[in-house]
């Protein structure tokens, strides 16, 4: 027997809204089985991991926060991935964000104004996209691999994270604990009601929304479509590779910077080693969970949001690692890319080696 | 006084992971395949090789388990890239995220346990010889064989029926099909070498460079592999080079720490990371000695008609 | 494993059998049936035409003689027994060779290596060098066996194919379509060794869609329509009249052209056009001078790979050159203009590559208009405007428009460009350029791999828009469509541009000199042969 692909005429609509679904499917089978094998009982461990989170309005709140930066992230990867530029160092660009953001509320603590606010915001931007620079002007002016630069920059921002709080930055009355000082409330996002879900879930779906308009039914969306499909084709089109290779990166990093501003001006409340449970690596699943389509981002996001919370819900309850939720998300992703075959393909296993006579 | 051997050693000792993991990655990368999977097959062939160790108490068994968790990540990659064809760059990146998941996941029971060293090789009078006797003759034996690998690969690609046949797969797979070869498993079998050398990689950090279980101790090792694979224009010997380089990178930055030198320990942490930025930049100023190594089809899906 | 007994080859004398036989040989692709129940009779010693237009099925039917391909159903027998050839190495070790159309070589890989790489294990000896040299030598197919094949002309890498084949002692060669990319000397030259390997025995299928060709060379041939035969025949009994008769299944609709002689205004110029190749492997344009005036067609002849698709992607804008003046359109410099540039001055492009250049096979064929008209002036309304984004209504207009002008058949009006035939995707694309009536036409292989009706279609379409007064500009490799469309024509070779000619005062044998200058002996020695 072997299996064999064979080309469809035309892509199959069917294949392209099921296939995610069909690697949910896939993972949570999977994962029932890493659970028995890991002597939890199945059933119980996938109820506290994908059920129990969405059951109280606690853990709703906090799905909805996690998904915030993950939903940010996620459109901006998914029209960097769609143009086939392969922007992995959105952590980085997360971690540079919050550090350029915070400079306003550690180091000019008393300007207390709603424009300080704004002005983190947009600092963060920039810092997510300035890191992000850096691999787009290598890739365009040297053809340096983009994938490679820009994940080393996330281990070095990190470094120079660590170093700030731990140096320059330390709260002088923190017990010689490695963080910032608090930020000042003018300085941190209002949050709805007493909860903990902030304005940065209304910036990110509207960014979403915005970026799907953009995708689907502009020129600038068409012009990523190409590039990605097809870059000569983009060349005939008169679109520049190079520009696209800046945008992307420029537009993937800004957001990835908004994401981490955000986290730490909406969630943390200061700065310190460990801002992000990975969201930049996360946001990868994100985007291809979601088709690369900015309204699917935000569905993966929320899903991908349980995850972290159903991920915290077992180590919790049943005292299992906190790696789980890495694996989980790992075989989803490990999934969707499976089951995107069939949206090109049809699969036919053959006896023996499709010899005739 | 500085000793002059004892650097060397250290040199060598953080050297040989990138090495063993970038040797095989330089065999698929010749076939046409990118594995940015690298990370994901060695964090689970450190745990692997580690966890089999600690159980049995034999760190040679721990190599072979190593060995056979690389192959094993290796071979979801072929299943996804080679025969479902799926994009290569996102499924190398899943690998990578599942293995670091999964390998955390099955060490998080071995966390801070004592771990077995695989033992340096001692051959009487000579591995006491001075200046030269720990170095030549009293390396442990992964060092040996990452020697032995690159000689070994160097010799087969350039000289070999098979590496004739892994270049030809690797820069033109349509024609490689017309000739009658399979291309598809061509490739699976030099994608498993490369999961076996990368499962090898982690064991030595499991087993030899600091034989505990620390979760994700590869450290972004991986993908410094991979810029050598780049920065070695995919030549064997230049990769070797590559490899000591960096490792030479990396223990000056641990000695310099150890020396207190008033520089803040994290901008020296970062040094590997920011000497791979620079090597890739170095390295692509010179298109044309890139160019005829380059595999052509690298990145590549294949799918024959029928 | 019937194919390894028959790897013992029994005496040529003693075989009264014919050396292949093919018998109701059917192949399917999911529903579509590429061949259908073909009979084909193959003798030593003889050269045996397989013609058909593209599409017809002839390469599903050596790819299946050569083990590329399985069949769904029928019967291979050689030399008078059944066999299953499973791959091509079978194929090689039957004494089957072939020759690709598109080369299966391997560019960063020597002459040697490449032949090595095809050879069964007892023919891999250390003196292949040598034996490469000698080999060649005696066909007159000259190589340098250590040479890597990046640096080689087109015709020296048939030659390597033809050596890897000959160096087996084949019993039948196969060679798809081996002209298409010769000078019409190198031509000769290989017919010559064909006509030799004939003699000695060897049988040659010869596919092909050049008439003149086939009946100057060939001793019989099968003629295939829609994956079936539909005749057999004697080649030296037809005029190439009937034979595209029986190729097309009726008469093919001559395109009609009557000289223009009296060409306007200079539209398109190059002057002292230099243009290093962006690509390393590359050809460097050196020194490009020509005009092309309203109401004519100039064509480029030349051998693939002596800077035609360079010549493009400068012209086009995709690249832009050094130097403002060296190209102007309508009178305007834009040699620093990048592509939408100069469409905006009226002209407009279609390269040769349907494929991933002129058309994205993913996208629709709206979608696909857009490609190309995104940015362009002359359209009446806009295609898209800014936030308000694309204006779906308008681009579909377009395309039910060029689908109608230019019979672009496909199976919904809005289906994947990928799906549909090459003849109906190159018609759609030249449709797309030629509904906006362009001032300017650069045209890189119009017709290339497309059907004769499309090819007369396009053709026709070409002239029409050029005796309404637009300067046309045709790349193209194929010399009967070059006779066919141009009123003047020039040669580029390396990347260098002769001066040109009246198209009704050059003969192909003075275009085949010029596209083989700077080279050397085989061109003159077919040349000193004199052809017929």
């Amino acid at each position: 027997m072997r299996l064999i692909l064979e080309k469809r005429p035309q892509a199959s609509r069917l294949m392209y809204f099921s296939s995610p679904l069909l690697a949910i499917v896939l993972t949570v089978i999977v994962g029932g089985l890493i659970f028995a094998a890991m002597g939890q009982p199945p059933l119980r461990a996938l109820y506290l991991y994908f059920i129990d989170p969405i059951t109280n309005l606690w853990s709703i709140e906090e799905v909805l926060v996690k998904a915030t930066p993950l939903i940010l992230i996620g459109v901006g990867l998914a029209v960097t991935f769609r143009a086939n530029v392969w922007n992995i160092g959105a952590e980085g660009q997360l971690t540079a964000g919050a550090l350029m953001g915070s400079i306003i509320p550690i180091l000019f603590t008393s300007w207390q104004s709603p424009l300080a606010l704004f002005c983190m915001l947009v600092m963060g931007m920039i810092g997510g996209a300035l890191l992000a620079a850096i691999p787009a002007l290598l890739k365009v002016r040297f053809g340096v691999n983009e994938i490679l630069t820009s994940l080393m920059l996330v281990y070095i921002v990190h470094l120079l994270l660590d170093w700030l709080v731990r140096g320059p930055w330390k709260d002088p009355f923190g017990y010689n604990f490695p963080k910032s000082i608090g930020f000042d409330d003018w300085h941190l996002l209002p949050t709805f009601g007493d909860g903990r879900v902030h304005l940065g879930l209304v910036i990110a779906i509207i960014i979403a929304l915005i970026l799907y308009w953009v995708m689907a039914r502009t020129i600038k969306g068409f012009e990523v479509r190409v590039i990605g499909a097809a870059p000569r084709a983009g060349a005939f089109a008169g679109f520049s590779q190079a520009k696209m290779v800046w945008f992307c990166f420029l537009l993937s990093g800004g957001l990835a910077g908004l994401a981490g501003i955000i986290e730490v001006a909406g969630t943390i409340g200061q700065l310190q080693p460990n801002i992000s449970p990975s969201y930049g690596f996360t946001a990868i699943i994100v985007a291809f969970l979601g088709r690369l389509n900015p309204i699917g981002v935000i569905f993966a996001g929320l899903l991908l949001a349980v995850s972290y919370i159903g991920g915290e819900g077992v180590q919790i309850e049943l005292g299992m690692s906190d790696k789980t939720t890495q694996v989980f998300q790992g075989m989803l992703l490990f999934f969707i890319l499976m089951c995107d075959t069939l949206i090109h393909y049809r699969l036919r296993f053959l006896k023996g080696n499709g010899g005739q006579l | 006084m500085i000793d002059y051997e004892a650097i060397m050693l250290t040199i060598i000792t953080a050297s040989t992971p990138l090495l063993l993991a970038a040797i095989g990655e330089l065999v698929v990368e010749r076939s046409g395949v990118l594995n940015l999977g690298l990370e994901g097959m060695m964090v689970m062939g450190a745990v692997a090789g580690f966890a089999m160790a600690q159980v049995t108490g034999s760190a040679w068994l721990g190599v072979l388990m190593a060995m056979f968790a690389g192959v094993a990540m290796s071979l979801l990659f072929a299943f996804l890239t080679q025969t479902l064809v799926t994009n290569q760059v996102a499924t190398g990146l899943s690998i990578t995220l599942l293995g670091l998941g999964l390998s955390g996941l099955i060490g998080s029971g071995f966390v801070g346990m004592p771990g077995v060293k695989l033992e340096s090789v001692s051959i009487p009078v000579l591995s006491d010889l001075p200046y030269v006797g720990t170095l030549v003759f009293g390396q442990d034996p992964l060092v040996y064989i990452s020697i032995i690998l690159v000689i070994g690969v160097s010799y087969m690609l350039k000289r070999t029926r098979m590496g004739l046949i892994i270049r030809a797969v690797g820069q033109n797979h349509n024609s490689a099909h017309a000739l009658g070869y399979s291309v598809i498993k061509v490739r699976y079998a030099c994608i498993a070498f490369g999961g076996m050398t990368s499962g090898l990689a982690g064991a030595y950090l499991s087993l030899v460079y600091t034989p505990q279980w620390i979760e994700n101790m590869t450290a972004g090792r991986g993908w410094i592999a991979l810029a050598l694979v780049v920065f070695s224009t995919w030549l064997p010997g230049r990769l070797a080079a590559g490899a000591y380089l960096f490792g030479g990178v990396w223990i000056l930055g641990l000695y310099a720490q150890g020396m207190g030198v008033p520089i803040p320990s994290q901008l020296l942490s970062s040094l590997p990371y920011v000497a791979t930025i620079i090597a890739l930049i170095l390295i692509s100023t010179n298109r044309r000695l890139s160019v005829i190594n380059t595999p052509a089809s690298l990145g590549q899906g294949f799918v024959p008609d029928r | 494993m019937s194919n390894l007994t028959m790897a013992e080859k029994p005496n040529f004398e003693s075989v009264s059998k014919p050396l292949l036989e093919v018998k109701s040989l059917t192949k399917k692709f999911g529903d579509f049936v590429a061949n259908d129940a073909i009979d084909l009779v193959l003798e030593a010693g003889n050269i045996h035409a397989l013609l058909g237009e593209n599409g017809a099925g002839k390469s599903t039917l050596v790819k299946m003689i050569y083990g590329a391909l399985q069949p769904t159903a029928g019967q291979i027998i050689w030399q008078g027994q059944i066999v299953t050839i499973e791959n091509p190495a079978a194929a090689r070790e039957l004494g089957i060779g072939m020759v690709f159309q598109h080369f299966s070589l391997f560019e960063a890989l020597t002459v040697t290596e490449n032949i090595s790489l095809a050879l069964p294990p007892h023919l891999r000896t250390s003196d292949l060098e040598e034996r490469i040299a000698n080999l060649s030598q005696d066909y007159g197919l000259p190589l340098n066996p250590r040479a890597l094949v990046v640096d080689l002309s087109v015709g020296e890498r048939q030659r390597i194919e033809i050596v890897r084949c000959l160096l087996q002692e084949p019993r039948l060669l196969i060679m798809d379509e081996p002209t298409a990319v010769l000078t019409p000397q190198e031509a000769q030259a290989l017919f010559t060794t064909l006509r030799r390997l004939a003699d000695e025995g060897c049988a040659v299928l010869y596919i092909s869609h050049r008439l003149e060709e086939v009946k100057q060379l060939c001793h019989d041939a099968t003629i295939l329509r829609l994956g079936e035969v539909v005749a057999q025949l004697d080649p030296q009994q037809e005029t190439a009249g009937t034979l595209a008769q029986h190729m097309v299944g009726s008469s093919v609709h001559a395109v009609s052209r009557q000289d223009n002689n009296q060409a306007g205004d200079t539209l398109l110029q190059l002057t002292n056009l230099y243009q290093q190749a962006d690509t390393p492997f590359g050809v460097d344009l050196v020194d490009l001078n020509l005009e092309v005036r309203s109401g004519e067609i100039v064509a480029i002849a030349g051998v693939a790979g002596n800077g035609q698709g360079e010549l493009f992607s400068a012209l086009s804008g995709e690249v832009t050159n050094q130097d403002a003046a060296a190209i102007t359109i309508q009178g305007q410099a834009c040699g620093h203009t990048p592509i939408n540039g100069r469409r905006q001055l009226q002209a407009a492009f279609v390269p040769e590559e349907r494929n991933g250049h002129s058309a994205i096979g993913d996208f629709s064929l709206t979608e696909n208009i857009l490609l190309s008209r995104h940015a362009v002036a002359d359209d009446q309304t806009p295609l898209h405007q800014g936030w308000a984004g694309i204006k779906r209504a308008e681009l579909a207009k377009v395309n039910a428009e060029v689908a109608s002008k230019y019979d672009v058949r496909s199976a919904s009006i809005d289906a994947e460009a990928g799906s549909l035939s090459g003849g109906n995707l190159q018609k759609f694309v030249v449709g797309r350029e030629l509904d906006r009536q362009p001032k300017v036409l650069i045209i890189n292989q119009p017709t290339w791999g497309v059907d004769a009706g499309a090819a007369a279609l396009i053709r026709q379409a070409l002239i029409d828009l050029s005796r309404q007064g637009s300067a046309i500009l045709v790349i193209s490799q194929d010399l009967d469509e070059i006779f066919e469309l141009a009123d003047r024509v020039a040669v580029i070779s390396r990347g260098q541009l002769s001066s040109s000619y009246k198209a009704s005062a050059i003969s192909r044998e003075e275009i085949g000199l010029l596209m083989s200058q700077e080279k050397s002996a085989p061109a003159n020695e077919a040349t000193a042969q004199g052809s017929s």
